[in-house]
């Protein structure tokens, strides 16, 4: 083997590929070769990093150093001054966004320091595309493990002392799941992979499919061994190109290798897999509807029992796991469940990977210790709110779940403690909002996603949500009534409660925890027509401050629409008559001078500019109406 | 390819040390070149290929070598520090092909510092 003095780990993931990473790479890889430095400095394409929004990123060992959105002209400075002259290149380093401070090693920025990686143990560190890579790191090891010194029932033991439950979203504990198989009678069984990921924001599970294929089939063949399955199939999505290509590689290897297909290892385990590519319907991910989906019919969930492990795939004993899931069990059997309990909570063990995205400045993927309170996520890892605004919520779950407020913050992101909110942890999407975001838009926008993907079985489901969605539609365009938040609540209930699947059963998640954590917002929607974070167009009305305005003009550039008039140091009035809504002018205003009033100032405003006195008078005029 | 058993992948895994000691750390042993504009000048690339060249030779899987700028001793270019790990490092200096390969055997392999070339014991990093 050759020996490098340097490893460039370049992320290969599908952001920074989007990032333009392929051609960063050809350009470093033609770079090294004109300086005589393509035996010493290994080029090495990894799998999702997890600082998405800083891609494209590389790290180089051994120094460790950090580099972000690497360009193509990034490379010759690179190769020069770093590989060359041993002099990193400190503008392309990380910078801390409150601090402004650089931190050029990997190890000490805290959105990788304060991370516990198990299920991403490879990320940034193997070519997903060599599996002796993955060897290299332990690979396989726990599946000779496995299919060698341990039978069944002490596989199943040892994850059921682990407490490590389904990362899918519902937390059922794994090892149960497998013991039911297990006892169940069959000639066929089958293991099954979920790699249907559909929660808006959440790419979890891809980046894992990515970056570290093998360690999802490793996992599987322990789970085969454990429940007597020898055929499996991993579902897919199709909109997942990269992580198919990946799997179906990794697949192809371990068979080359004798790691899938017969007589494993020379063990006689015979276990082999298939990749099925869904089409992308969210209600697919349910466990049943998946199966439906496999066995080439609509993917529509069914009643249980029967469960999946007594009859579930062509009607025989299955297990389905999610991607995280089977990426947590290699690191299970080879150190133990005692390791894997040692962080965590009592009932909820182990790491969490979580999907960080929206109002965040770290914007990427993580695994943390379960039970790590939210705060910690958003502000030490996730680095807090950009631009100086103010944290609204945080909605965890994707359309299952809910949106969790400020004074909740401290609670620790365990199965028990989040659903206390009415949220659920999920399969760990976290979307992050600040005061821009509208909370009854916020709900609308996740009940017009379930609404689209509910499969039309169950009526309270397809029906309800539709139900539902014309009552927030209506309350976000005016025609809103002081009924509604009842009637929603009442209608939520009872999708609840007779839905068949968890898709109906969770769909109104997000619209109860809205209105349990931010009623003001939906009141003053519908009682005084008046949206105060101008994201319903229909209920504001933007004006100036003539007072606060200091005619600087940022407002007047950003318009699309020329509404704003004014000169050098006259203030600036906004023509209601062209004003669009569009919100530019109150988030480019750097003197506050830009309000939202409510929208019946719109039709005031436009009969002839009142004085300030005016504006402000009928302005607190609204405010008290509200009060009384 | 032929069909792996559980020996073969602690043999794959062997073979994959050095990268890995590279990404991972653990390595005993670290070797900088002092690659400023002085050390280039004075034949600094020499020297790298010669460490790089023993590490193949030797078939050595836990030393690293990397290299830093300019040293503030210019006259005294090219040079190297050599580290193992939990020992002092020592500097160096007036470095050739030759008297880098008998370092590398005196105090990479051996473990003894060779005096005869060494300046100094202490190291400034990069970072």
């Amino acid at each position: 083997m050759e020996r490098y003095r340097a490893s460039v780990m370049l992320c290969g993931g599908t952001g920074c590929i989007a990032g333009n990473s392929l051609k960063v790479r050809n350009a470093l890889v033609e770079e090294l070769k004109n300086r005589e430095l393509e035996n010493e400095i290994n080029v090495v394409m990894t799998g999702c990093n997890g600082f998405c929004a800083q891609g494209p990123v590389m790290t180089v060992y051994p120094e460790d150093i950090f580099y972000e959105k690497v360009s193509v002209n990034d490379i010759p400075v690179i190769v020069e001054e770093h590989f060359i002259k041993g002099r990193p290149v400190e503008r392309l380093m990380y910078k801390e966004p409150l601090k402004k401070s650089t931190i050029p090693l990997m190890k000490d920025i805290p959105f990788f320091s304060l991370q516990v990686l198990r299920a991403l143990r490879n990320k940034g560190l193997v070519d997903p595309e060599k599996i002796e890579e993955y060897i290299a790191r332990d690979g396989y090891q726990a599946a000779a493990k496995a299919l060698t010194e341990m039978t069944s029932e002490q596989i199943i033991n040892e994850i059921k002392k682990s407490g490590l439950r389904g990362r899918g979203g519902a937390g059922f504990p794994t090892g149960m799941k497998w013991e039911l198989c297990h006892k169940v009678k069959g000639e066929q069984k089958y293991i099954l992979c979920n790699g249907d990921e559909g929660d808006p924001g959440a790419f979890m599970d891809r980046s894992i499919m990515e970056a570290d294929p093998h360690v999802v089939l490793e996992g599987m063949i322990i789970g085969a061994k454990a429940i007597g399955a020898s055929k499996g199939y991993i579902y897919v999505r199709a909109e997942y190109p990269l992580a198919v290509h990946r799997l179906q590689l990794a697949i192809q290897q371990a068979k080359e290798n004798g790691l899938l297909g017969e007589n494993i290892l020379g063990t006689g385990f015979n276990l082999d897999i298939e990749i099925y590519q869904g089409a992308g319907a969210f209600v697919c991910g349910e466990e049943t509807a998946l199966m439906r989906s496999l066995e080439g019919k609509r993917g529509m969930p069914i009643p249980r029992p029967p469960f999946p492990a007594q009859k579930g795939l062509w009607g025989k004993p299955s297990v389905l796991n999610n991607v995280e899931t089977f990426a947590n069990i290699p690191q299970i059997i080879i150190n133990g469940a005692e390791w894997y309990k040692s962080l965590g909570t009592e009932k909820s063990t182990g790491t969490k990977v979580f999907a960080l995205s929206g109002a965040i400045n770290n914007i990427g993927l993580i695994e943390v210790p379960m039970g790590i309170p939210l705060r910690k996520i958003i502000y030490d890892i996730g680095g807090g709110i950009p631009k100086g605004r103010k944290f609204k919520a945080v909605q965890l779950g994707g359309p299952s779940g809910g949106c969790i407020p400020e004074h909740l913050l401290d609670t620790p992101v365990t199965y028990e403690d989040i659903v206390q909110t009415g949220a659920i942890v999920g399969s760990g999407g976290m979307v992050v909002m600040n005061d821009l975001n509208c909370m009854v838009s916020v709900a609308k926008f996740f009940l017009e996603f379930t609404t689209d993907e509910s499969c039309g079985k169950c009526p309270p489901c397809r029906i309800g949500t539709t139900v539902m969605l014309d009552l927030l539609t209506n309350i976000t365009e005016g025609r809103g009534k002081e009924e509604d938040m009842e009637i929603l609540q009442d209608i939520a209930k009872d999708i609840i409660s007779t839905s068949l699947c968890g898709l109906g059963q969770t769909a109104p998640n997000p619209v109860l925890t809205t209105i349990k954590y931010f009623r003001d917002e939906y009141e003053s929607h519908i009682k005084d027509k008046w949206c105060k974070t101008g994201v319903c167009k229909d209920l504001c009305t933007f004006y100036i401050d003539e007072e606060k305005c200091k005619a600087c003009g940022v407002c007047k550039r950003v318009c699309p629409q020329n509404a704003i008039s004014g000169e050098k140091k006259v203030p600036h009035r906004i023509k209601q008559e062209l004003c669009i809504q569009c919100r530019s002018c109150y988030e480019a205003c750097k003197f506050d001078s830009v309000n939202i009033g409510p929208v019946a100032l719109r039709e005031i405003l436009k009969e002839d500019l009142p004085a300030q006195e005016i504006l402000r008078n009928m302005h607190a005029a609204a405010l008290a109406g509200k009060e009384e | 390819m032929p069909r792996l058993t559980v020996d073969d992948l602690k043999r794959i895994k062997e073979e994959y040390k050095a990268a890995f000691t590279l990404r991972e750390g653990g390595q005993r042993a670290k070797i900088t070149v002092h690659m400023g504009t002085c050390g280039i000048a004075a034949g600094a690339r020499k020297i790298m290929e010669a460490i790089i060249d023993e590490i193949n030779k030797n078939n050595i899987k836990d030393v690293i070598v990397t290299t830093s700028g300019c040293a503030g001793l210019c006259s005294k270019e090219p040079m190297a520090t050599v580290e193992i790990i939990n020992e002092a490092p020592v500097k160096y200096v007036l470095l050739n092909e030759e008297k880098i390969r008998k370092i590398f055997k005196e105090h990479v392999i051996e473990g003894k510092a060779a005096e005869e070339y060494a300046l100094a014991v202490g190291s400034e990093t990069a970072y």
